[in-house]
């Protein structure tokens, strides 16, 4: 039981600006399951992605051993030919294509010219049975759920012979039972041998399936706890997780709070796809001018949908609930409507959602806006020009003129530039989902400059955020939303990352229970 | 920081412009030196602009549809043949009022551009599958309108208002002076214009490009207009069919380049879900893009029929293609969200002068088919490999 599988050490992977990890050392033992905890952007990730050679050998520093043997993979072929497997966050099937197609994808039964279908449909329905699914390999993925689609992807690791099963999130999409069905057929593999690499930030399953946990933060390894030596204690984990001074990252401002600015009641979404899945339910929260807001919650419990839904009904359907802005109840049916109400959404995706790569700076500022350029639907150029150039002095976004092409600026820039825009549209109210994911910590503080003035100024905003410390960095107040429900409100001079942690998990238990 | 476009820029940006003048010099010396005169001889250059006439319209409107994500109307073609067989009926056979005919022949148009739109934009239909049922449709619809014949010849008091020339005489002297006088007032409006936009800009305060540039583009502009205005002149004056062209090639430019529906065609290609979330209707701007193509193929139709003295059954095969093909030699991208009315002209143009070129020259037609083939390839590599080469100086 205890011989080493597995060992990385000394992984140093640097990507532009930012160090993602520093000098890893990990173990696997063979037949253990062992799970890798930290914070979103802490580095699990690419660790993972680093072993299965998605960033090849020489992209970063360090060793990797199997069974003692120093190994270099250049593609995840390679990787998986040792005994490797990956299964990711998002799925990588083919929704057209049968469960058994996309199982032996690019690992064909048969030969190249005469693929064997009886073999592939035979072995894929021998494997399927293995994890626990009773459909047949021959219909398509499109017509299975989530949770079966996950069950595919182990069932396809298997089929190549996998030494080391490696899980991203795996239960980030499922439900409840769902999830429970997938945490009891790892410690079943574990009980046949199989080496598993669990990856989660929910600790009650971490804590259900996991021989030792590693808790990496900030591309470090803190701690790695044994199970055999001292049973698992969930607070010493989220210790090991967000212990980290947050002084000086922040920006002072002046706090002057005033009127409730927006109220939302009882808001509840349902799943565009899935009709019965409630992704918000009953949200009651509200915000005041000049102040700062946060919505704290772990991926996967809806506040991206929940403030994309409130934006003009641009996420989900059979929306209910009610609006109020300065005390008016307000329907906001669409975005259209929602930035006429002096509300604007910068979303937490700005290369997909937010902004149009191949344009200008100019042409991305004024897009939402382009009343404020145009007379009678005609633009004036060079009122547009204006407005750019000020703009970017505004923002401080770093670039040669405004013409210049969003993709060719540094995310840093590239957030800016999405700020502005929505700056542009002269909002009362900003919801700001994730204002600094992957941008640098100088970049941050900018974005963090300019959050504060904007809340000076009286306007209120709301800030996602995955980023703990940013929330308690910047926001006046704090809800916590778990499973689509606000289950925790807190002063931000109150609060604590234990403190909202605590808050997660214990609604995570009482939902398992249940 | 970059005030003003460096020679690098200019050319990049218009390198499929100096294709077209190369080509064209090309030409020239290819058939002065087979002794067959000249490419700018002046009845050729008339003969030019009706010739490819359509494909300008076309390509106009094909342009707005590629803009919104890469998307081609295929349709085009067997449309330009409906609304020509409904003219011929209308104005031949039926003898009705011509200006109520054409009204109802761009109703028409407009009509099967909106029946396409409503697919593509609100039932999200893949434009190419809408449209290559169009193709079939509309051809069909035609064929049964002719019952398989050729309608024709459409009276005078039609065709004058798309083959005739201005001025309307035939004193030669003055035809040209005219039409060159006419060029030279384009001339001075175009500086003019440019001269006061130039002001306004410098009272307000907004940057301005060096004088040096500005007086550049006029002196290449005006030398354009003049030169043309004169090979006009010398033979029957300015055809009527290219004040038609103008006006839509000037209105559309416009339109993309300044207008607020224009700009959403770009937010639209360049990136439909960012366009969403900044307000922007994106069903209704896809919807209008192809109802425009079905009305600017209206307008092809008419001028086709007239160009041709007839309405027939096979007319506008393959016009969609060529359409395309002007897009995209003119610098569209195939995803959307780039791409300008001048550049689809620029790359009407320059298939027009390679047809008009190789059949001067007397090339046979299979072979001119194949050349053109490798000739549009080669000019759109050599833009995309210029474009690149730039980028990475």
């Amino acid at each position: 039981m205890d011989t080493l599988l597995l060992e990385m050490k000394h992984i140093t992977k640097t990507f532009p600006g930012v160090k993602a990890l520093d000098d890893v050392t990990l173990d696997v033992r063979q037949g253990e399951i062992h799970a890798i905890v930290g914070e979103n952007g802490a580095g699990k990730s690419t660790l993972m992605n680093i072993l299965s050679g998605v960033y090849p050998a020489g992209s970063f520093e360090g060793e990797i051993i199997i069974h003692g043997e120093s190994c270099h993979f250049h593609t995840i072929k390679e990787s998986e030919q040792k005994g490797i497997a990956i299964i990711h966050q998002e799925l990588a099937l083919v929704p057209y294509l049968t469960i058994g197609e996309n199982m032996f994808l690019g690992n064909e039964r048969g030969s190249y010219f005469r693929i064997d279908w009886d073999k592939t449909y035979n072995r894929a329905d021998e494997l399927l049975s293995m994890v626990g699914l009773e459909e047949s390999s021959k219909i398509a993925i499109k017509d299975i759920g989530v949770g079966k689609q996950q069950l595919v992807e182990i069932a396809k690791a298997l089929a190549k012979n996998v030494k080391v099963l490696i899980l991203d999130e795996p239960t980030a999409s499922l439900n409840d039972s769902e999830a429970k069905k997938l945490l009891d057929l790892l410690l079943e593999f574990k009980s046949k041998g199989m080496t598993s690499i669990l990856i989660s930030h929910k600790l009650n399953e971490v804590s259900y399936v996991a021989d030792r946990i590693t808790v990496i933060r900030d591309g470090q390894v803190i701690t790695t706890m044994d199970k055999e030596q001292k049973a698992f204690a969930e607070d010493e984990i989220i210790k090991a997780m967000v212990g980290r001074s947050i002084e000086d990252r922040f920006p002072k401002r002046n706090i002057k709070i005033g009127e409730v600015s927006l109220e939302v009641e009882h808001w509840t979404v349902y799943n565009p796809i899935n009709q019965g899945k409630k992704i918000c339910d009953d949200i009651t929260i509200n915000l005041h001018k000049g102040e700062v807001v946060g919505i704290s919650g772990l991926m996967g419990a809806g506040r991206t949908e929940f403030v994309m839904s409130l934006f003009g009904k641009s996420y989900g359907q059979d929306i209910s609930g009610t609006v109020r802005i300065n005390g008016k109840e307000v329907h906001l049916n669409t975005v259209q409507q929602a930035i006429d109400n002096k509300i604007a959404y910068v979303t937490e995706d700005r290369k997909t959602n937010g902004l149009i790569l191949s344009k200008p700076i100019m042409e991305n500022t004024t897009l939402a806006n382009l009343k404020a350029i145009s007379n009678h639907q005609i633009i004036d150029p060079d009122l547009e020009m204006q407005v750019s150039k000020d703009m970017v002095a505004k923002m401080g976004t770093k670039c040669s003129s405004v013409l210049e092409d969003v993709n060719n600026l540094s995310g840093g820039n590239q957030q800016k530039v999405l700020l502005g825009k929505w700056i542009f549209t002269e909002p009362e109210i900003l919801l700001l989902d994730e204002p600094t994911r992957g941008i640098d910590v100088g970049a941050k503080y900018e974005i963090y400059t300019i959050i504060n003035q904007l809340a000076e100024e009286g306007k209120s905003i709301l800030v996602i955020s995955s980023e703990m410390p940013e929330i308690l960095g910047i926001c006046d107040r704090i809800y916590v939303l778990s499973e689509g429900r606000i289950v925790g409100e807190m002063l931000g001079s109150e609060a604590s990352q234990e403190a909202i942690m605590t808050c997660i998990i214990q609604n995570q238990k009482g939902a398992k229970t249940s | 920081m970059r005030h003003s476009l460096g020679i690098k820029d200019s050319m990049k940006k218009n390198s499929m412009l100096l294709v077209l003048i190369a080509t064209m010099i090309l030409f020239n010396g290819l058939i002065s030196a087979s002794g067959r005169g000249s490419l700018f001889v002046p009845a050729n250059i008339s003969n030019l602009i009706s010739q490819n006439s359509y494909v300008v319209i076309l390509a106009t409107g094909m342009l707005l549809c590629i803009l919104t994500g890469g998307n081609i109307d295929l349709s085009v073609g067997s449309v330009v043949a409906l609304v020509g067989a409904l003219a011929g009926t209308l104005i031949v056979n039926l003898g009705w009022n011509i200006y109520f005919s054409i009204f109802i022949c761009l109703l028409t148009g407009l009509a099967i551009g909106a029946w396409q739109g409503f697919w593509i934009a609100y039932v999200r239909i893949p434009p190419f599958i809408t449209t290559l049922a169009g193709m079939l449709l509309w051809r069909g619809v035609a064929l049964i309108i002719l019952n398989g014949l050729t309608i024709s010849p459409f009276p005078e008091e039609y065709l004058r208002y798309f083959n005739s020339f201005l001025p309307n005489t035939d004193d030669k002297a003055r035809v040209f002076t005219i039409t060159f006088v006419l060029g030279v007032i384009i001339c001075l409006v175009v500086i003019a214009y440019t001269l006061f936009n130039r002001q306004t800009k410098k009272k307000k305060g907004y940057q301005i490009e060096p004088l040096a540039y500005t007086i550049a583009r006029i002196v290449f502009l005006s030398a354009a207009i003049l030169l043309v205005a004169s090979l006009l002149g010398q033979h029957k004056g300015i055809p009527v069919v290219l004040i038609l062209l103008a006006v839509i090639v000037l209105g559309y430019s416009y339109f993309t380049s300044r207008s607020v529906p224009g700009r959403h065609l770009y937010a639209l290609g360049g990136n439909e879900k960012a366009a969403k979330l900044s307000g922007i209707n994106t069903n209704r701007v896809l919807f209008f893009a192809y109802a425009n193509m079905g009305f600017l193929a209206g307008v092809a139709a008419l001028v086709g029929v007239a160009r041709f003295n007839s309405a027939a059954p096979t007319a506008g095969t393959n016009y969609e293609l060529d359409a395309i093909g002007a897009c995209f030699i003119g610098g569209a991208s195939a995803y959307g969200g780039t791409g300008t009315v001048g550049g689809a002209i620029i790359g009407a143009i320059f298939m027009g002068v390679l047809n008009n070129g190789m059949s001067i020259l007397g090339i046979d037609a299979n072979w001119q088919k194949a050349v053109k083939g490798i000739v549009v390839l080669a000019a759109v590599v050599f833009d995309v490999l210029s474009k690149k080469r730039v980028k990475s100086n």
